[in-house]
């Protein structure tokens, strides 16, 4: 576990020598419990860099006083209610990066939100309020939604978390001379705690600031020293986290989504069909033996056209055209992979060919060990068949067994035959049709999948293949 | 943003150093993401269609559309046919372009007016004078029945509302036409659940993470072609509450009102009635780029007479229907 600032101090990744020309803009999300702050803490962000327009700001004003979490509560509803229900996406930028913030729900009926954000986020900052904390203990126990929302980040892979600790200043108060250094000794336990949990839980992170959202310390401004803590502010730390990795070192695999038929394209050799899908693993390259999931037909590739329809190598991450080298049954859903790599023996015991990424390719398989999180209010129901989508295809997929009901806020296993909204558990699922599928720990795309209820057609649940 | 940039800082602006990292990778990004959309739209859908007004946010999208299926040029062509709700009060040079648009890339275009929706007894206005604009639920609603389309592509963006803000990029939508925002399907990685029931539709917005800065600049970089309302001209407007009005027969000077000629550009371009120019001698993207980057009022509320009327107006048209 690493607790410290190494992300901003690193030399090589200062600001002055950071390439920020190949940056993407970082998705981040929100998120901690009910009033800790989430939605104070995106309209201090916004305000506070510079990023809120006039009218925004008018509309959000009373009598003088920006009421920062109106920036974000877009649903008369939530306005009514005074909570988030929803993911609202904000967008801002500094002299250095763009920013999309997933600003997740807190309330556990809204896990589902929750986890629709972190799915695609780069780097989720978990908020955690200290006036909520029996901060005079060394000891103290975190609340169930901090060690819930960071198990879930870790579930869904987030790259990058930071914990923020808010409401600090609520705890000094400058009328009580008493009062001083008790925001010093609150940050001190409550970091203590934050890292026994993270060590335990196995969470990897990024760094632990103390913030106050409502006046605006460490959030975009340093606050030198408040709280014993000299490090840099949040907006600082948002500056320099990387973005989501794409899969380029596992073997070639590509979903098929759109097949262009008859095509004359001088690009295209003799106006053969080409195969658009996002390169999912591996990299898109002429001369790649490809296998055909279902049909098994063997083919290489011949021709890749990137997004824009010019020829060249394609990453994992972005879309590509792939024209094969002769006539194969393949339309919208199927797979090309690498072929399957011969059998563990057949590999020498030569060390570059040990760490070769090919040795984690699985084959096809319509059995699958799984994490779900289960969103839709009508409970998982062993026995019933939904649809899955993996990749662009649906496949029909039944529930063998619910082997585990997860304790949310702490992953324990728990024995259950059903799955409740907003739960987590293992799953056995098995497929009509075999699909070839990683452990999402190694692959998102090919580790991912979502069940759609065949009645309603609501998405009811987020597969995580295990490995 | 109604003071207008002076023309020694605009001209300071365009020589300054230009923020370069803040273009390329980003806009890649952006681009890669609203093709992969458009084509997951081709491929599991029947019936869909695009939205096209000729508006800046409409042409960004018909350029990664043209990137996405090719153009008959390059022995492509975009796989679903172009549709305008034409209010009837929409500036000419704007419905010109589109026109001009679909027939070079040699699209189909359906236009759907909601004067013949009034002459159906279908809508009926409160008052002559009443802004259209709304009232295109209903025309939208009624060709989404004639050609059963089930995907609607549109060009929102997420930084222009705050309901907008909470919707998906595969919005589903009731056989009302309704949004639930309370009950959206969440959507995970991007594994979009397309399925529906008969009578219901998509709504798929492609451009939904890009900003109005994020348009300019692509704009910029693709040397998009836009109609000329969206650079700077002279133009007679009456300032009403903060916001320019544009002097037109659909809206008139009111009594004791002058008219003043004034350097102008639209940030937004829609029904007449309801949109309103901003004071400005930005003549190119790159300085409309700078201009967005200094800006302190947001596009909709520069410019859009009609959301001022309710915090909740979006949300509750969105409701209803519109777009």
């Amino acid at each position: 576990m690493n607790t410290t600032t190494s992300v901003a101090t690193s030399p090589d990744n200062t600001r002055t020598n950071g390439p920020f020309d190949q940056q993407s803009a970082l998705k981040f999300i929100t998120c901690g419990s009910v009033d800790d702050g989430k939605s104070t803490l995106i309209g201090r962000l916004l305000l506070d860099s510079k990023s809120v327009l006039q009218d925004q700001l008018a509309n959000v004003s009373k009598s003088g006083e920006a009421d920062l979490a109106q920036f974000t509560d877009g649903l008369s509803a939530e306005r009514e209610q005074g909570i988030t229900i929803d993911v609202a996406y904000r967008y801002f930028n500094t002299a250095e990066r763009k920013f999309i913030i997933g600003d997740a729900p807190g309330h556990e009926q809204y896990t589902r939100n929750m986890v629709t954000a972190a799915s695609s986020a780069d780097a989720a900052v978990v908020l955690v309020d200290a006036t909520k904390l029996q901060w005079q203990d060394p000891a103290l126990s975190l609340l169930p939604q901090t060690r819930r929302h960071s198990l879930l980040c870790q579930l869904l892979r987030v790259p990058s978390i930071v914990f923020a600790v808010n409401k600090l200043d609520a705890l000094e108060d400058a009328a009580k001379p008493e009062t001083a250094g008790q925001a010093t000794v609150a940050f001190t336990h409550i970091r203590g705690a934050l890292e026994k949990f993270a060590q335990a839980a196995g969470i990897e992170v990024t760094t632990i600031v103390p913030i106050s959202a409502l006046k605006g310390h460490n959030v975009v401004d340093a606050a030198e020293g408040w709280c014993g803590y000299t490090g840099p502010s949040l907006l600082d730390i948002l500056e320099l986290l990387p973005v989501t990795p794409a899969d380029t070192a596992l073997p070639f695999a590509f979903p098929v989504q759109w097949v262009e038929k008859f095509s004359s394209s001088s690009d295209t050799s003799q106006g053969r069909r080409i195969f658009w899908g996002r390169v999912a693993n591996g990299v898109a390259q002429i001369g790649q033996q490809v296998k055909v999931l279902p049909s098994g037909q063997t083919a290489t590739v011949a021709q890749v056209l990137g997004t824009t329809r010019k020829p060249g190598i394609v990453q994992a991450g972005h879309s590509a055209g792939v024209v094969l080298d002769r006539e194969v049954d393949v339309s919208r859903g199927d797979w090309l992979l690498a072929p399957v790599p011969p059998a563990p023996a057949a590999i020498t015991s030569d060390d570059d060919f040990a760490d070769t990424p090919t040795a984690t390719s699985l084959p096809p398989s319509r059995e699958i060990s799984a994490t779900v999180a289960w969103m839709d209010d009508e409970p998982l129901v062993a026995g019933r068949v939904y649809w899955a989508l993996h990749g662009h295809r649906w496949v029909k997929a039944r529930v063998k067994r619910v082997v585990h009901r997860l304790d949310i806020n702490t992953l324990a296993e728990e024995n259950a035959d059903t799955l409740p909204a907003n739960s987590i558990g293992h799953i056995e699922l098995l497929l009509q049709e075999p699909i070839a599928a990683l452990p999402f720990a190694q692959s998102r795309v090919l580790g991912s999948l979502v069940l759609v209820d065949t009645a309603t057609h609501r998405t009811a649940g987020a597969v995580l293949v295990n490995g | 943003m109604n003071t207008r940039t002076p023309p020694e800082l605009l001209q300071a602006m365009t020589t300054h150093h230009r923020p370069d990292h803040l273009s390329n990778a980003h806009l890649d990004a952006l681009e890669e993401e609203t093709i992969f959309v458009l084509r997951e739209v081709a491929a599991a859908f029947e019936r869909p269609t695009l939205l096209f007004s000729g508006g800046k946010d409409s042409l960004v999208m018909l350029k990664c559309a043209e990137k996405a299926f090719g153009t008959p040029a390059t022995g492509g062509k975009i796989p679903y046919p172009l549709l305008m709700i034409d209010t009837g009060h929409n500036f000419h040079e704007v419905t010109d372009f589109r026109d001009f648009r679909a027939k070079e890339l040699g699209a189909d275009l359906i236009v759907r007016s909601v004067e013949d929706s009034m002459a159906r007894g279908t809508v009926r206005l409160a008052h002559p004078g009443e802004s259209r604009n709304v009232h295109q639920s209903v025309t939208l609603l009624e060709a989404i029945e004639e050609f059963r389309f089930d995907a609607l592509i549109g060009g929102a963006r997420r930084d222009e509302e705050k309901a907008r803000a909470k919707e998906r990029i595969f919005s589903h939508r009731d056989s009302f036409g309704q949004w639930q925002p309370k009950d959206q399907r969440p959507e995970l990685w991007t594994l979009f659940n397309t399925k529906l029931q008969p009578g219901e539709h998509f709504r798929v917005f492609p451009i939904s993470n890009w900003t109005e800065l994020d348009v300019w600049q692509y704009i910029e970089r693709e040397q998009i072609a836009l109609p000329s309302l969206y650079y700077t001209h002279k133009r007679e407007v009456v300032e009403r509450k903060g916001l320019l009005v544009p002097v037109t027969e659909l809206t008139p000077l009111k009594p004791g009102e002058v008219a003043e000629l004034r350097d102008v550009r639209f940030r937004t371009v829609g029904d007449i009635t309801c949109t309103c120019p901003v004071e400005s001698l930005a003549a190119t993207p790159e300085q409309i780029v700078h201009e967005t980057l200094a800006a302190d009022v947001s596009e909709r509320g520069a410019t859009r007479m009609d959301d001022k009327t309710s915090e909740a107006s979006m949300e509750k048209r969105k409701k209803d229907g519109y777009f």
